[in-house]
């Protein structure tokens, strides 16, 4: 059995290195037909731009993304610094009109986006040409691996129960070398994903028969970046059911985190377009969806019928009333740990390193200060760019600068800076790169505005708890260990406290790890949630309970 | 000046009492330990072991707690305390003197004078010395099966410790024979339905359990090192480590020379008073020369040992305070299957006691209740796979309820995760068909739970 787990991790490691490799093996020729058609539909007039590109790109095999990637933006910047030079030459000499038409020859944008858009349609080599097979040697034998390996555990692991053993000496769960190459894997993904699209499309060609199944077109990095969040979920969720299926709570809260991510965020995106309908993830919540007040993004909403009008109002009503509301009744769980897409890959392909996150008070001090700095951040910004949208449906000819500029601060560079800084390094660099390394929940602890907010419901007005169980905390410290959020729960359980941290997701591993059933996550009357005025710890009749000295 | 309490020992009962003392007062506390610098959960030893924890997540304090709460550590043994000068001798030479000491020194596992006890490769697990013997003893996690320096371990002793010593080498792939000498399960305390069903999560879990098995010899080898044992039944079983695990006596040694009165364990009255002026003894240590009504003279326990902490805190500080433990409750897990108890429940039943015992068909839960056959009051529980809030339970036995009333509110005492199917209709249909009673299970009420109405 061993040995089958044994062969099951080669074949995996063997697909992961298929999968980086595809980069490498394959390359692009942009034709010329491409160049043209695409410099005349964004309406680039730079003559140099195109003229180099004729030459030095056009019909000309690149042997893979990097080399492609670096030769476009070498263009691309090169070309602009021609007219930027010029623009500045021609403002020197206060020709202003002409200063004002070489202007136009500058391309605006990102160098990225540029070299994606002209290598997408260009590939060339044996990716782009098989691509079912990659697809298979990637995604297909990764899933069977993993799922060999997994269902091994069934008979490995013995009996039902908690089975963490070895977690601190496995190379992988412990800060090993392996550990190290995943969280670099990882980062360089995210930062690949985010910031050069054009370097990883050989991986969007691995996924493209997939997104022909929702209308084609071509799968996009973010169409990949589906697909992989999808599979890497449901594999690792069920993963996790195998490794708690003697837990129904995990159990159902798994099952029920996956179904939102590939119904919710995957499917219903990828279809709702097929029907002329905005793609839209309905269950997700300002302020984590920061761009809900973007104007596009209200502008497309109130353009697309009755459906967007829709969407646009349930947005408003599920941050403003549904997420309260429910937290009231359940805690911020019922979103953090069953509904929402971080905290589903949190739970499920950072399961295995939930054991790093820093329980210190030092961590849990940090933890307070940065997260409400993002909340209010996040709030900050909405006000700006919903001005921004709120000028251009209700002034939709007002000069451009009128509109995003509110008390001198445009909405533009906010909403920029938020999104670089926040929505890619902190949530996608940071918050799932640094799994193998800090933990699994970097980003819900330390970085997600909605947390915040709802972490604010949860530990004041809310009838959810971590009940302690009276006497019976031996302080051992599985339940500290295994937090995800980095709450020492063993400092209350061991006091008789009842747990009711704002960070707190409810995954419920404190519970199901305790040996001595110490924990229950419940919803329960508020009067007595907090339970400083119950026994310090059941058990001892020698004082009166509820004895002042003993409350602290 | 402030009063100096001296406190020797580091484990739940010294610590817990230097924490009261030092919420209810300035007094400079000082807690001397040779075996860790820091206080750790000893109970968690076994989690190292098997990789769920390393040494410092058993640590319940972060290391500047004791800094920030002003208590001294001494990290190092106590040779000699001299009670009329009030002074005590270290390890080290140094020398220290106390107002009031307090003796919080733990226990050590018992040898019961077997041949070989002593040899290398036979060990107990109490300390975190033994932890670090152990992993000399036997080799690192992951070792493949033909490096393997220990093939099979006999453990000596069926009771939690045992048990938790063989859950830990099994992570280690080594075989392990289970010698225990009654003829079920920790007999001494479980009835027979709930030693039968750690007999069988035992025997699941491919353990050699050998039941009416008692160590005759520990032989050596060759190296000097042990090499097999021979049971009094004459049977022989190779084997490279010996987990003795037959209970465990005090640590106390160290204090038979002095005037100190000892009896198995430190002398004490209910007061932890020993015969020495301003000397105490609590936790494993501590023998009362007469028990709390219905208990043991020893207690052994973790919650006892906190119990004992917090009571003998309040008496230093000025308000003495007897020792007056709750309802008896315990708490441990057998492999994969949690066990509560609460009240009393013994391996048999005594005169007027009646029982009421409800097994799930899997053979992996079950719920034991012992009540007054005249009167039917409820007297205590073992519950195996379903846990119980223990407020609720000890709400019971506070108001003295009788076991139909227990069982008719369990759905309030249910403490399982949400979603866990609840076995409370089956066990009502159990009670009212094995005995005379006819109860109607209730619905959970919080308002019961947390007490807001009577």
């Amino acid at each position: 059995m061993k040995k089958i787990q044994l062969i099951a991790i080669s074949l995996f490691a063997v697909t992961m290195i298929a999968f980086v490799s595809s980069l490498f093996v394959s390359g692009f020729n942009v034709s010329s037909a491409t160049i043209n058609t695409y410099l005349d539909s964004k309406g680039i007039k730079s003559e140099i731009l195109k003229e180099r590109l004729e030459n030095e790109v056009a019909d000309i095999d690149f042997s893979n993304s990097f080399s492609a990637t670096g030769k476009i933006r070498s263009v691309f910047f090169e070309s602009n610094a021609v007219h930027e030079a010029k623009v500045l030459e021609l403002e020197t000499n206060k020709e202003w009109d002409n200063a004002n038409v070489e202007r136009q020859n500058i391309v605006n944008g990102k160098s990225t986006a540029f070299a994606y858009d002209l290598m997408k349609p260009s590939g060339i080599g044996h990716v782009y040409e098989n691509k079912g097979l990659w697809l298979f040697l990637t995604f297909g034998l990764a899933i069977i691996a993993s799922l060999i390996f997994i269902l091994i555990n069934l008979k490995v692991l013995g009996p039902a129960g908690i089975k963490n053993t070895g977690i601190y000496f496995e190379n992988s769960t412990s800060r090993g070398w392996i550990a190290w190459v995943t969280f670099s894997f990882l980062v360089l993904f995210y930062v690949g994903l985010y910031f050069f699209p054009s370097v990883v499309i050989n991986w969007t060609y691995i996924v493209d028969p997939i997104k022909d199944v929702f209308g084609g077109g071509g799968a996009s990095q973010w169409f990949l970046y589906g697909v992989l969040y999808c599979t890497a979920m449901t594999i690792m969720g069920i993963r996790m059911i195998v490794k708690y299926r003697h837990n129904k709570y995990q159990i159902v809260r798994t099952i029920s985190v996956v179904f939102f991510q590939v119904v919710f965020a995957f499917l219903l995106v990828e279809i709702l377009p097929m029907f002329g309908l905005p793609g839209v993830d309905l269950k997700n919540a300002w302020p984590l969806d920061y761009d809900f007040l973007f104007d596009w993004n209200v502008t497309n909403l109130l353009d697309s019928g009755h459906f967007g009008k829709f969407v646009f109002v349930w947005g408003i009503l599920l941050s403003a009333v549904i997420i309260p509301v429910m937290v009231y009744f359940f805690g911020k769980r019922w979103y953090c740990s069953w509904v929402c897409g971080c905290g589903g890959l949190a739970e499920t392909l950072g399961d295995p390193y939930r054991q790093h996150s820093d329980k210190t008070v030092k961590a849990w001090k940090f933890e307070r200060y940065i997260i409400h700095f993002v909340l209010l951040f996040a709030i900050f910004m909405t006000i700006w760019t919903g001005y921004t949208s709120y000028q251009q449906v209700y002034f939709p000819d007002m000069e451009y600068n009128d509109k995003v500029t509110l008390l001198g601060i445009s909405s533009d560079t906010i909403r920029s800076w938020y999104g670089f800084l926040i929505g890619s390094i902190f949530s996608g660099v940071i918050g799932t790169g640094f799994y193998p390394i800090f933990g699994n929940r970097v980003w819900c602890r330390f970085g997600c505005p909605l947390a915040a907010y709802m972490g604010l419901v949860q530990r004041f007005k809310s009838r959810f708890r971590i009940t302690t169980n009276g006497g019976q905390c031996i302080s051992c410290g599985n339940c500290s260990t295994y937090c995800e959020q980095g709450i020492d729960v063993r400092a209350y359980a061991q006091k008789g406290q009842n747990i009711i941290r704002s960070s707190c997701v409810g995954c419920g591993v404190c519970a199901a790890v305790c040996p001595r059933g110490v924990l229950k996550l419940e919803n329960g009357p508020e009067i007595k949630r907090i339970s400083s005025d119950n026994p310090i710890v059941l058990g001892n009749d020698a004082f009166t309970l509820n004895s002042e000295i003993l409350k602290n | 000046m402030q009063e100096h309490i001296v406190i020797i020992g580091n484990g739940i009962s010294g610590v817990t009492c230097a924490r009261h003392i030092r919420k209810r007062s300035d007094k400079k506390i000082t807690i001397i330990s040779g075996e860790t610098k820091h206080f750790f959960s000893r109970t968690a030893l076994m989690y190292i072991y098997m990789g769920h924890m390393k040494f410092e997540h058993t640590k319940p304090y972060e290391d500047h707690f004791w800094k920030k709460n002003r208590i001294d550590l001494v990290h190092d043994y106590v040779e000699d305390i001299e009670y009329t000068s009030k002074s005590l001798k270290l390890k080290s030479g140094q020398k220290m003197t106390y107002d009031k000491l307090v003796l919080a020194v733990g226990s050590k596992p018992n040898k019961f004078g077997w041949p070989g006890q002593d040899l290398p490769g036979v060990q107990g697990l109490y300390s975190y010395q033994d932890l670090e013997l152990l992993e000399k003893n036997t080799h690192p996690y992951g070792t493949s099966k033909e490096n393997q320096k220990v093939k099979r371990a006999v453990i000596v002793g069926g009771g939690l410790i045992g048990v938790e010593l063989a859950e830990m080498l099994v992570t280690r792939n080594i075989s392990v024979t289970f010698l225990v000498r009654e003829n079920k399960f920790w007999g001494n305390v479980l009835p027979k339905g709930e030693g039968e069903l750690v007999k069988r999560h035992i025997l699941e879990h491919h353990i050699d359990l050998k039941l009416e098995s008692e160590l005759d010899e520990i032989h050596a080898g060759e190296d000097g090192r042990v090499s097999h044992i021979t049971t009094k039944k004459g049977e022989k079983i190779e084997c490279e480590v010996v987990g003795l695990t037959a209970g465990v006596s005090p640590n106390v040694d160290f204090l038979k020379e002095g005037e100190l009165a000892l009896q198995r364990g430190i002398s004490i009255n209910q007061y932890f008073e020993t015969n020495q002026q301003d000397v105490y003894a609590i936790g494993d240590c501590a023998q009362f020369d007469e028990p709390v009504a219905g208990r043991r003279n020893m207690e052994q326990v973790w919650y006892t040992g906190r119990i004992m902490g917090e009571t003998l805190a309040a008496t230093i500080c000025g308000e003495k305070t007897k020792y007056n433990p709750g309802h008896w409750f315990n708490s441990a897990k057998f492999f994969d299957i949690e066990y509560q108890t609460y009240g009393w429940v013994f391996a048999n039943n005594r005169e007027g006691e009646k029982s009421f015992y409800w097994e799930h068909e899997n053979g992996k839960m079950c719920m034991h209740f012992v009540y007054e056959e005249a009167t039917g009051k409820f007297l205590g529980l073992n519950t195996f796979g379903i846990r119980m809030r223990h407020e609720v339970i000890n709400d019971h036995l506070n108001n003295e309820r009788n076991v139909d009333y227990v069982i008719a509110h369990l759905a309030d005492a249910n403490f399982d995760p949400e979603f866990y199917t609840l076995y409370e209709p089956q066990i009502v249909d159990a009670f009212n068909s094995q005995t005379e009673f006819n109860v109607a299970l209730k619905k959970k009420s919080w308002k019961r739970i947390l007490r807001l109405s009577k």
